[in-house]
């Protein structure tokens, strides 16, 4: 009701209007006769795009709190080498990685028969599992780390009372340590997977034909430049949307305090 | 086996709940406990009194080892607990085993805030004690109602007053069906005016003849609700008894001069 009525105002019914403007001059004075002929190929781009993003996050994160766990409280020799891959991760481009396990491992396999043999070959000949595997690694790198801090923030007492109950440790991290832990940083993971979107044009330069590779192909092949990428824009957009808006659903879900209004 | 290996001077009785014997702790060189000896029958509401820092929640914390003693025996229930020479426990299985025994309620409440208090007050019994789900459940809204929370169990901590979140607390000890219950300073983080409706739940609970271990700052409460008062002095017991003794006519000028400044 309030929130109907508050859309009323003057202010905001003219950059609705300026949006809606800028929508019809876009679809009727731009050139978008190319849509048909690429659109199947677009959606194909789009679905990798996403798998991609679900796969690399998913993996990532299950990659990442072991890592975060392992900083956090870890001995010495798992915490060291935990620390030494997420800071190279977080210290190099992410470009680099892709390129360097592409073209580097990518290169590296073909020279050894019994890889060349084996059962993983059809896969490995192909661009996409270094994608995945450079993708994973870079969120969990990243993640790992947010993960330590997020670990190291729980609550000692909550912590406490689970012990006192006579709660076996494993029981303990499943219950009460990791799900508190990602509660507090669930906004930080929603930024970090928007960000994991973003990066995944980069998957384009190894020939994985996603959503953006597809905007370029229709680039050279037309040599028509805006309007690929304004819809390219506009699709990220959504994703993005969609991603910020799950992220707030599950927040909501748990409330860790009293939601300001 | 040495003659030494066992002190005691006659076996537990068979109704002890708790008994502790010559514990010691220190924390590096700091010695906090320094020889206590303690002995809670079922029935019995043992209030622990004494100034800051003179080990009285260290001694209760000690008891289900979430502090390890240095050296000394524990017995929770007729079960000794085992400890290697250093104080550590040798079975931690049984540790768990005997925290399940022992409810306890601390100062800052430590409820589960991503879990609703129903949540929170089943989860030991599911979790741990492996209790079937509808039971836990059914069993819980009896606990909250009991605390006056019946119609809160939906809700999360956060959203509740210190003293409702100390009584849900105390909710969630009562479902492990403890055979002692530990409560640590449970009314020093509440505002005044919040105090007495968790001191109401805990004189219920003595009044149904819970066994409990109560280090309160309340001595007005301690006095009416223990049937034994321990007055700890840096790591010892400095005096103990029945509260009226021990509030009316204390023995020890160090618990004169404690209950002029508390009193």
């Amino acid at each position: 009701m309030t929130g109907w009525r508050a859309m009323l105002q003057p202010h905001r019914l003219f950059l609705m209007a300026l949006f809606a403007g800028l929508v019809i001059w876009c679809a009727l004075s731009l050139r978008w006769d190319w849509l048909p002929e690429y659109g199947p190929l677009a959606l194909q781009g789009l679905w990798r795009t996403i798998w991609i993003l679900a796969v690399t996050t998913i993996l990532g994160f299950a990659l990442a709190v072991p890592l975060g766990l392992a900083q956090a409280i870890g001995p010495w020799y798992l915490s060291a080498p935990a620390r030494a891959f997420c800071t190279v991760i977080r210290g190099t481009p992410l470009l680099l990685q892709i390129w360097l396990l592409y073209y580097g491992l990518g290169s590296l396999f073909p020279q050894f028969p019994w890889i060349r043999g084996s059962e993983l070959w059809p896969y490995l000949r192909q661009a996409w599992p270094y994608a995945v595997l450079a993708l994973t690694l870079s969120y969990a790198g990243y993640e790992g780390e947010v993960m330590r801090g997020a670990f190291a923030s729980v609550n000692k007492g909550q912590l406490e009372a689970a012990r006192a109950f006579g709660m076996p440790r494993l029981t303990m991290f499943r219950r009460i340590w990791l799900p508190q832990a990602i509660r507090n940083v669930l906004p930080t993971l929603g930024g970090e997977t928007i960000l994991q979107l973003k990066a995944t044009p980069l998957v384009a330069t190894i020939t994985v034909i996603e959503i953006y590779s597809v905007s370029s192909r229709v680039r050279s092949d037309t040599f028509i430049v805006y309007e690929p990428l304004l819809l390219l824009a506009l699709v990220y957009m959504i994703i993005a949307g969609i991603i910020a808006l799950a992220f707030k659903k599950i927040e909501d879900r748990v409330p860790d305090r009293p939601r300001q209004r | 086996m040495t003659a030494q290996a066992r002190q005691t001077n006659a076996p537990a009785p068979a109704d002890m709940a708790i008994l502790v014997e010559d514990l010691h702790k220190s924390f590096g060189a700091l010695e906090v406990l320094k020889g206590v000896s303690l002995s809670a029958r079922k029935g019995d509401v043992v209030a622990i009194i004494g100034g800051s820092g003179s080990g009285k929640s260290t001694l209760l914390r000690c008891i289900n080892f979430l502090e390890t003693p240095t050296s000394g025996r524990i017995t929770v229930a007729g079960e000794e607990i085992a400890m290697r020479r250093d104080g550590s426990p040798a079975d931690r299985r049984q540790i768990e085993r005997i925290r399940t025994r022992l409810g306890m309620v601390f100062q800052a409440f430590n409820l589960w805030t991503h879990r609703t208090l129903l949540e929170n007050v089943i989860e030991v019994p599911v979790h741990v004690l492996k209790t079937p789900r509808a039971e836990a459940i059914a069993r819980a809204r009896i606990l909250l109602e009991r605390v006056g929370l019946a119609d809160k169990a939906d809700t999360f901590p956060a959203f509740l007053s210190g003293g409702q979140q100390q009584r849900a607390a105390i909710a969630r000890a009562l479902a492990v069906d403890p055979s002692a219950m530990l409560f640590d300073e449970p009314t020093s983080a509440l505002d005044p005016e919040l105090v007495g409706e968790v001191l109401t739940v805990i004189r219920d609970l003595a009044a149904e003849g819970r066994t409990m271990l109560l280090v309160t700052h309340e001595m007005k409460f301690a006095r009416e609700v223990a049937s034994h008062v321990v007055y700890l002095f840096e790591g010892q017991i400095e005096e103990q008894g029945p509260p009226d003794q021990l509030f009316g006519a204390p023995q020890s000028a160090r618990l004169k001069q404690f209950l002029q400044t508390v009193g």
